[in-house]
């Protein structure tokens, strides 16, 4: 039924030692020994972590973007991710200490698509979901692509990887909702200049859902594609329970629930039925199963 | 107790089949086993049970589809999937090259439905059916099967004389009843080769944000060891009302300990569900557990344990006296 092959890279299963926290505003940076992780992953991919220890009443993982990996040398790899305070799962990681251990599941899902050499591409992250974004930038600009990068937040605090985008790229553009940091308003605004400043012929995005809709529109008036991170509720992040699903049409013009862990979590904006997230639409594939 | 015993005997069967260890995924939470495929051989386990599959393609519910809850989470999935011809060519292709041991689940609309696919099953390379009249998932309650006994026994007989008799065919019951044992006798009655126990409760969660219910389905199932003392509870009123019948026990498995609970209520064999949300390798990690804990307790297959806690206190103390006497018979021959 499902029309995008799995994951190209095989998921593991490790416990890795917390080797570096660091606080950024309301984040929380995670350095974890996790080479078997840290082997596979292309940028776009994510982590599933356990969290509440081995008695919790906390049964599902919780999911995280990839930030970055450092692959092993002189000592093992690392993975890094951001967290913010949400709930449960997230106030307990809050907690961790370095020299705790974690256990993690990844790399899972599909990454980002990479597109031909010196193909110009505008990156757009919503708070903490710029962090899947810089490692994807440093890979454009590897392969010669000029890149520009949009980053925004409700709030200045609420902003992730300024100066790291800002050594990455030189310059980049900030939005807060409340113009606390940066121009007021938001990530969409200053997009549609910057698709054409550069000549952008690629979008992607990370960040919150209703964010992510309205890249995709931008970038289907400029007639090119944005490639778009989500952030679906997740049960088990390795493709079994199908708690995840999004309506997406494939190529073939028929609609379908596929699970944005491991057919996503990037999509291709124009592909993902936005308005019908959250609904069965009579024409989505099996709705007349019933 | 007895200290030291070195091996367990982990074969067990249910009905006519042979298991090389009683640790099974659940419905509904390994797919078709492709995908903990990745993680181990899905051959080194007892079986696969794959989500249950209808005729033909459905969507399932809209989201969200999860929530969890204390030790546990609800579940509005609603059954989908690909429909059977998908599934025969793709999945049930794949576990048969992987060499696993197939427990296909089958749901149905009405019994014209499950009929149908216990049919098209016929010659397919399974080794069970496990009919699923009991998903709480639907949108009326009223097709939950396994509420009534009638409408149950009609579903499983008419399944019973449908599919390959070669085939054991369970019948998959809900807690969400007054009398289980009762469905139990009737499935029974009806033709059943045994029974799986238990499907999730249902359940519901109203999100205190929105001020509205969790799930887009809004009630959902809830499962996870949460619900672990009604699963072994039904498995005990089970094994009483029909002793003769193999039980498959689930509900809230997470480890060998737990999966002994199951056993020495009368399961000859258990499926982990939601813990493999929570460790992909639960299942495998199970069966060496379940082996140390049997061993701990001086059991010498795995057989042996099966209702070991229907019997009396003389009747469990004649069983390790025997072992002994074994055992000395054993050591004085060598000499
Ligand atoms: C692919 C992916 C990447 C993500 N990347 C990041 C990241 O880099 N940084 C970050 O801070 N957060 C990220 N999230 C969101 C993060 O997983 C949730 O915020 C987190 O699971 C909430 O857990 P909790 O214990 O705080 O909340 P609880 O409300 O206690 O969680 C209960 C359950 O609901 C799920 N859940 C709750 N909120 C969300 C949500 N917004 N998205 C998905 N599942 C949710 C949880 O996973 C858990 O299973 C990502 C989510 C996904 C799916
Ligand atoms: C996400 C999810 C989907 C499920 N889908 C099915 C299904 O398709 N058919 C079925 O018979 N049971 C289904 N179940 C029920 C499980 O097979 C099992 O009976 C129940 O979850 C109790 O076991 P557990 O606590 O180990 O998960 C599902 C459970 C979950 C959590
Ligand atoms: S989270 Fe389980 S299938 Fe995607």
């Amino acid at each position: 039924m499902t029309e995008l092959a799995t994951p190209q890279y095989k998921p593991v299963q490790e416990t890795g030692e917390i080797f570096d926290l660091t606080r950024f505003g309301e984040y929380l940076q995670f350095t974890v020994v996790a080479p078997g992780i840290a082997e596979a992953y292309r940028p776009g991919q994510f982590v599933a972590v356990a969290v509440g220890g081995a008695d919790t009443s906390m049964l599902l993982r919780r999911s995280f973007a990839l930030y970055g990996v450092k692959p092993g040398g002189d000592y093992a790899g690392t993975i890094q991710f951001v967290i913010a305070a949400k709930g449960k799962g997230t106030r307990w990681l809050f907690d961790r200490r370095p020299g705790d251990s974690l256990d993690l599941v990844g790399p899972l899902g599909v990454p980002f698509p990479v597109p031909r050499n010196g193909t110009p591409a505008v990156l757009v992250g919503g708070g903490y979901g710029t962090a899947p974004l810089l490692p994807m930038a440093e890979l454009l600009i590897a392969a010669d692509s000029e890149v520009e990068m949009i980053i925004g937040a409700a709030t200045a605090d609420r902003l992730f990887g300024q100066l790291p985008a800002k050594r990455l790229l030189g310059k980049i553009t900030v939005t807060t909702d409340d113009g606390s940091a940066g121009q007021r308003g938001w990530v969409t605004d200053p997009l549609p200049s910057a698709i054409e400043r550069l000549g952008a012929e690629i979008v992607y995005a990370c960040g919150p859902m209703g964010m992510l809709r309205a890249v995709g529109e931008v970038a289907k008036a400029h007639a090119i594609p944005a490639q778009v991170a989500v952030e679906e509720s997740m049960a088990c992040g390795i493709g079994v329970c199908m708690t995840c699903v999004l309506p997406v049409r494939g190529s073939d013009g028929v609609s379908r629930f596929v699970r944005s862990c491991v057919e996503g979590p990037v999509f291709d904006a124009g592909r993902i039925r936005w308005a019908d997230v959250g609904s069965v639409p009579a024409d989505l594939f099996g709705a007349d199963g019933n | 107790m007895r200290t030291t015993q070195p091996t367990v005997d982990l074969r067990t069967s249910l009905a006519s089949v042979q298991l090389a260890n009683p640790v099974l995924t659940a419905s509904g939470c390994a797919a078709a086993g492709k995908e903990l495929g990745q993680f181990f051989d899905v051959a080194d386990l007892g079986g696969i049970v794959t989500k249950s599959i209808m005729m033909r393609p459905r969507s399932g519910r809209a989201t969200p589809r999860m929530a969890e809850t204390p030790s546990g989470m609800l579940n509005s999935i609603g059954l989908q999937g690909p429909g059977i011809d998908s599934f025969i060519a793709n999945d049930l292709k794949w576990l048969k090259d992987n060499g696993a041991r197939t427990v296909v689940s089958i749901a149905g609309h009405n019994t014209d439905e499950f009929v149908n696919l216990a049919k098209r099953l016929y010659n397919q390379p399974i080794d069970l059916l496990e009919v699923n009249i009991s998903c709480p998932n639907v949108e009326s309650r009223g097709q939950v099967f396994a509420c009534d006994p009638l409408a149950a026994s009609r579903v499983i007989s008419a399944v019973r004389r449908a599919a390959n008799p070669n085939v054991p065919i369970f019948a998959k019951l809900t807690p969400d009843v007054t009398d289980i044992a009762a469905i139990a006798r009737s499935v029974a009655d009806a033709g059943a080769d045994g029974i799986s126990l238990i499907n999730t409760l249902l359940g519901m969660v109203i999100d205190l944000d929105t001020l509205r219910p969790a799930l887009g389905g809004i009630t959902g199932g809830l499962s996870g060891p949460a619900i672990r003392p009604v699963a072994v509870r039904c498995v005990w009123q089970v094994h009483q009302a029909v002793p003769h019948l193999p039980l498959l026990g689930m509900g809230g498995i997470k480890t060998g300990r737990d999966a002994l609970e199951f056993i020495l209520a009368g399961a000859c064999a258990v499926s982990v569900g939601t813990a493999v949300f929570h460790d992909p390798t639960a299942p495998m990690r199970i069966i060496g557990e379940l082996r140390d804990e049997l061993a701990l307790r001086g059991f010498a297959s795995l057989t042996d344990a099966v209702g070991f806690a229907h019997k009396s206190a003389a009747e469990q103390d004649g069983y390790f006296a025997g072992l002994a006497r074994a055992d000395a018979a054993a050591i004085a021959g060598e000499r």
